[in-house]
């Protein structure tokens, strides 16, 4: 398993990004997991508590969106979700079917915000 | 710890839509248009560990070693034992020590292929880590997925890792010699190939007797002379 290196380059794309916007802190992470992906969602959610420590990131919440499997019939043209190990068309039987979803292994979206002076003076106020 | 009260203002919402693996990609399709430009055939070789992918690239170049020529890229945890043995067959072989990693990427494969000599080669063959989970998601630039099963291995194996089978070109059913004795049961193993994988060539082999090897071989040349510019046509 390799979640972890899996979750420091979505820690890396995601920084990337969020210095794009000039902004200091990710509150949000957004992920989309296929079921092909051979990623497993909850040991993504473990990485991203250590690989997220002493970062913008740290105490973001990650949410993670599962994708199922979809193949496409070209006889028949339509979509469906396959059942178990085989993916077969439930209209004619033919496994000369294409897969459509379920690859996905992406960082949809983020959550960030920039820390403004008025933010600094009031956290040091407030000490 | 302290609320910050500007960060609800400031807050904004990024679409990112990126691959987490989009640098491997990069990675990859540089190596792809490399092999392209030297003709290379490149098989990415998968399998559990102890399936035979050491001896059936070892036994495939040195049987071809008058009719293709090939060289080597092995990925192994922490030993260059692979390498050596497939030195023996005479073809070239570089050795990418992993440590920990279970999967070979792109970037690594593209270092390995510039210390090879690719001027005169055939065929590239990619011996990844032993693993049929991690591996499936990195694309090595390869043209061609081969994933080796050992008939000991059973039946339901192709049911146990369907992700990576799903992405075969080819399977090989390896220690087809002792397949008997191991108790395989050769129809069903077959028939869950190939409703796993009904896009790949599959092929019945022994790499330590040599059965159903010529088969591989001739399918494997065939791909090879596939790269090759035809020839133009006689004046």
């Amino acid at each position: 398993m390799h979640e972890v290196s899996i979750m420091q380059n979505a820690l890396e794309i995601a920084l990337e990004h969020m210095r794009r916007q000039n902004a200091t802190r990710i509150h949000r992470i957004h992920m989309r997991v296929g079921a092909l992906s051979s990623v497993v969602p909850e040991a993504l959610e473990f990485a991203f508590d250590v690989v997220t420590q002493g970062t913008p990131a740290q105490g973001a919440t990650l949410e993670i969106e599962r994708v199922p499997a979809v193949c496409y019939c070209p006889a028949c043209q339509i979509e469906f979700e396959p059942d178990g190990y085989f993916y077969e068309c439930p209209q004619c039987g033919s496994l000369n079917v294409q897969i459509r979803k379920g690859r996905e292994l992406e960082l949809a979206f983020l959550e960030v915000s920039q820390q403004t002076a008025d933010d600094r003076r009031q956290m040091t106020d407030g000490e | 710890m302290k609320q910050i009260a500007g960060d609800s203002l400031s807050a904004q919402t990024i679409a990112v839509n990126e691959g987490i693996l989009s640098k491997n990609d990069v990675f990859a399709a540089r190596n792809r248009s490399l092999f392209a430009s030297r003709r290379l055939l490149v098989l990415n070789v998968l399998s559990s560990p102890g399936s035979g992918k050491t001896a059936f690239i070892e036994r495939t170049l040195t049987d071809l070693r008058s009719r293709l020529r090939g060289a080597v890229i092995v990925g192994d945890l922490a030993t260059d034992n692979d390498a050596k043995r497939i030195a023996r067959s005479g073809a070239q072989a570089v050795q990418i020590t992993t440590g920990d990693m279970c999967h070979l990427e792109a970037e690594m494969v593209g270092k390995a292929a510039g210390q090879l000599n690719l001027d005169n080669l055939d065929v590239l063959i990619i011996e990844n880590v032993g693993n049929l989970v991690c591996p499936s998601g990195y694309d090595l630039g390869e043209n061609l997925r081969v994933v080796l099963l050992a008939a000991t291995e059973g039946e339901d194996k192709p049911l146990k890792y369907p992700v990576m089978f799903k992405t075969a070109d080819v399977v090989i059913v390896n220690k087809m010699d002792i397949a008997e004795a191991a108790g395989f049961d050769r129809a069903t193993a077959l028939d869950n190939i190939r409703r796993i994988a009904p896009q790949a060539t599959v092929f019945e082999v022994s790499a330590r007797t040599g059965l159903g090897m010529e088969q591989w071989y001739a399918w494997l040349e065939q791909r090879c002379a596939q790269k090759q510019p035809s020839p133009s046509p006689a004046a």
